[in-house]
């Protein structure tokens, strides 16, 4: 079984965000990076599918600039077997931030296409800009079934799979199909590995083959700016020591919330 | 190539429309005035005709397109009758609600036109004769504007974003469109929706939630919540990413893909704000909010808002209404 993973590199939770002079873009000089947690997911999920199978070839693929490297690094180091960098430009049209969700997962379809893999896996969604549509669209591009919010997989025949799938409101669904197929991974399916200190020592033997991004396609939406949202709630910020703001907080509940 | 189509959801039994299709028929309908132009709206079935009635009784035109293959939800299925549909009704923007559905397969549609969707939209404005879609980047953190300067447009607005709206005109005409869909081409076999166990916790009646975050850090740190809601009699609840790590039970979440909740009081410890919670949460009476960031989303919404560190904040928190109560 040779599953590709499909990860993106995206801001630290933790990273001061601005805008940047265009005000239609994120300022990304002074952001620190880190995996996709969806995809970190996805990754899991590919993982823990060549472990029960017993033999397979899990393959990673980013997009972006030399960052992201330390990403691909990551998902080796986590047991990933080897990576597809595909490079695009750090700034300027061509670069991933510029391109609009049909030339992003366009990038990472023809990238797909020259391995030919049983099964594509990425997150639902991307941390960042939240689209959730690189995976959908792979699969349309790619012209295999696809699944959506994905928490598990099994394997039914060499030819076959089964996966639960989670609905609105507590409910699941199971989904079968045929492979090759890709699957859009939610988080909390299992619990995610470190990489251990044997596994990014094998990391660093292992290959990243590099490709070359194609030329930007024209955008179909134009992004015209981008802002801190505003407050929809006038929020009384409450200052001071902790005893002095838990007592502020005790006299609201008291006096106006009404709940003690 | 004009107009706004809105497509309505059923639920899983077929039975009854998608509470989210009544707010993205409202926002078609909003939208289309302000455009000046026309709203309609379709439903997808087996047996559309009751619920294509329904819809129609709002004042829209409504498309009934009917297949056997329309019985059960499949991708497959749903992008090849859109796909016909919207060949024949030429709309000029194809609105969704942002379900479940709708992400599993409105961006593959948008593919088969050659276009994008413009996802998970919070805000629509007409500026210029045009429309302004907002959307949220980095978690709410920013908020992003698009236009969409030509050809098809495909939209999906979020949960809660536009209220429904049941002020109807005249009842709209109901048209009957049969898309040819080919059974062999449906590659994905669905199964009936099941639930895991019998929930046991319903947090939709909590007065008083506690709910805790990814800022709460280690496992062993839930215990500060655990004092904090056991001293205020409430439930404690917690963002998805503490159910994902098993720290609490899943049927503990609020948000989206948890359960949608309604207190007096909601405190949200830890909790950075993300859409997916907000959307859960927002019908709180008061919302108090503890978080070391003083840029998180929660911030916009909380009634009461302290920056700071919950390590501190929360055990003083717990001792003075502990000391409230005995006093």
């Amino acid at each position: 079984m040779k599953i590709v993973v499909s990860i993106k590199q995206v801001p630290e939770r933790e990273s001061a965000l601005r805008v940047a002079a265009d005000a239609r873009s994120l300022d990304e000089s002074d952001v620190s990076w880190t995996m996709n947690e969806p995809d970190a997911y996805a990754l899991e999920e590919a993982l823990q599918l060549k472990e029960r199978a017993g033999s397979g070839e899990v393959i990673v693929l980013c997009a972006g600039p030399g960052r992201v490297t330390s990403t691909l690094r990551e998902a080796l180091a986590k047991g990933a077997d080897r990576a597809i960098h595909v490079v695009t430009d750090e700034t300027g049209e061509g670069s991933l931030a510029a391109r609009d969700t049909l030339d992003v997962a366009r990038l990472l379809a023809e990238a797909v296409k020259t391995e030919s893999p049983d099964l594509v896996l990425t997150g639902l969604q991307s941390d960042d800009l939240g689209a959730g549509q690189t995976g959908v669209v792979m699969a349309e591009l790619l012209g295999v079934p696809h699944t959506t919010l994905v928490l598990h997989v099994e394997l039914e025949s060499d030819s076959k799979i089964k996966v639960k799938r989670e609905l609105e409101d507590g409910w699941f669904q199971h989904v079968e199909m045929k492979l090759p197929a890709l699957l859009t991974v939610q988080s909390g399916g299992n619990k995610l590995r470190y990489a251990t200190l044997m596994g990014i020592k094998k990391a660093k033997s292992k290959e990243t083959r590099e490709v070359s991004a194609a030329p930007f396609a024209a955008r179909h939406d134009e992004i015209v700016k981008v802002a801190p949202p505003a407050s929809v709630k006038r929020t009384e910020k409450l200052t001071g020591a902790p005893d002095e703001v838990a007592q502020k907080i005790v006299e609201k509940l008291k006096l106006e919330v009404k709940v003690l | 190539m004009s107009g706004v189509l809105v497509v309505m959801e059923t639920l899983a039994s077929g039975a009854a429309l998608h509470r989210m299709s009544l707010e993205a028929l409202a926002a078609g309908r909003k939208l289309a005035a302000d455009l000046g132009s026309t709203c309609s709206a379709a439903v997808f079935s087996n047996a559309p005709a009751p619920l294509a009635a329904t819809v129609a009784a709002k004042g829209v035109t409504t498309w009934a397109v009917e297949s056997p293959q329309l019985e059960h939800y499949t991708a497959d299925a749903w992008c090849a009758a859109l796909q016909q549909l919207i060949g024949e009704a030429k709309p000029q923007f194809v609105l969704f609600a942002h379900t479940y559905q709708a992400r599993d397969y409105a961006a593959k549609l948008a593919t088969r036109f050659n276009e994008v969707l413009i996802g998970d939209v919070t805000h629509i404005r007409v500026d210029s004769g045009s429309p302004v879609f907002t959307r949220q980047w980095m978690q709410g953190k920013l908020n992003a504007d698009y236009r969409h300067p030509s050809g098809t447009c495909f939209v999906s607005v979020q949960a809660g974003s536009f209220s429904a709206d049941d002020s109807a005109t005249a009842v709209g005409e109901v048209k009957n469109f049969t898309p040819t869909l080919d059974p062999s081409a449906i590659r994905t076999t669905p199964s009936a929706p099941f639930r895991e166990a019998a929930q046991t916790v319903d947090l939709s009646s909590a007065p008083i939630i506690v709910s805790v975050g990814r800022g709460i850090g280690e496992q062993e740190n839930l215990k500060l919540v655990e004092d904090l809601a056991t001293a205020l009699g409430a439930e404690l609840a917690a963002s998805r990413p503490i159910c994902d790590a098993g720290w609490l039970p899943m049927e503990r979440q609020v948000g989206s893909s948890g359960q949608t909740v309604a207190p007096k009081l909601y405190l949200a410890v830890g909790i950075s704000g993300a859409i997916q919670h907000l959307v859960g949460m927002k019908a709180a009476g008061t919302v108090i909010a503890i978080n070391k960031d003083p840029d998180a989303p929660i911030f916009e919404v909380a009634d009461i808002g302290v920056v700071g560190d919950l390590f501190e904040v929360v055990p003083a928190l717990t001792k003075a209404i502990l000391a409230q109560k005995a006093s």
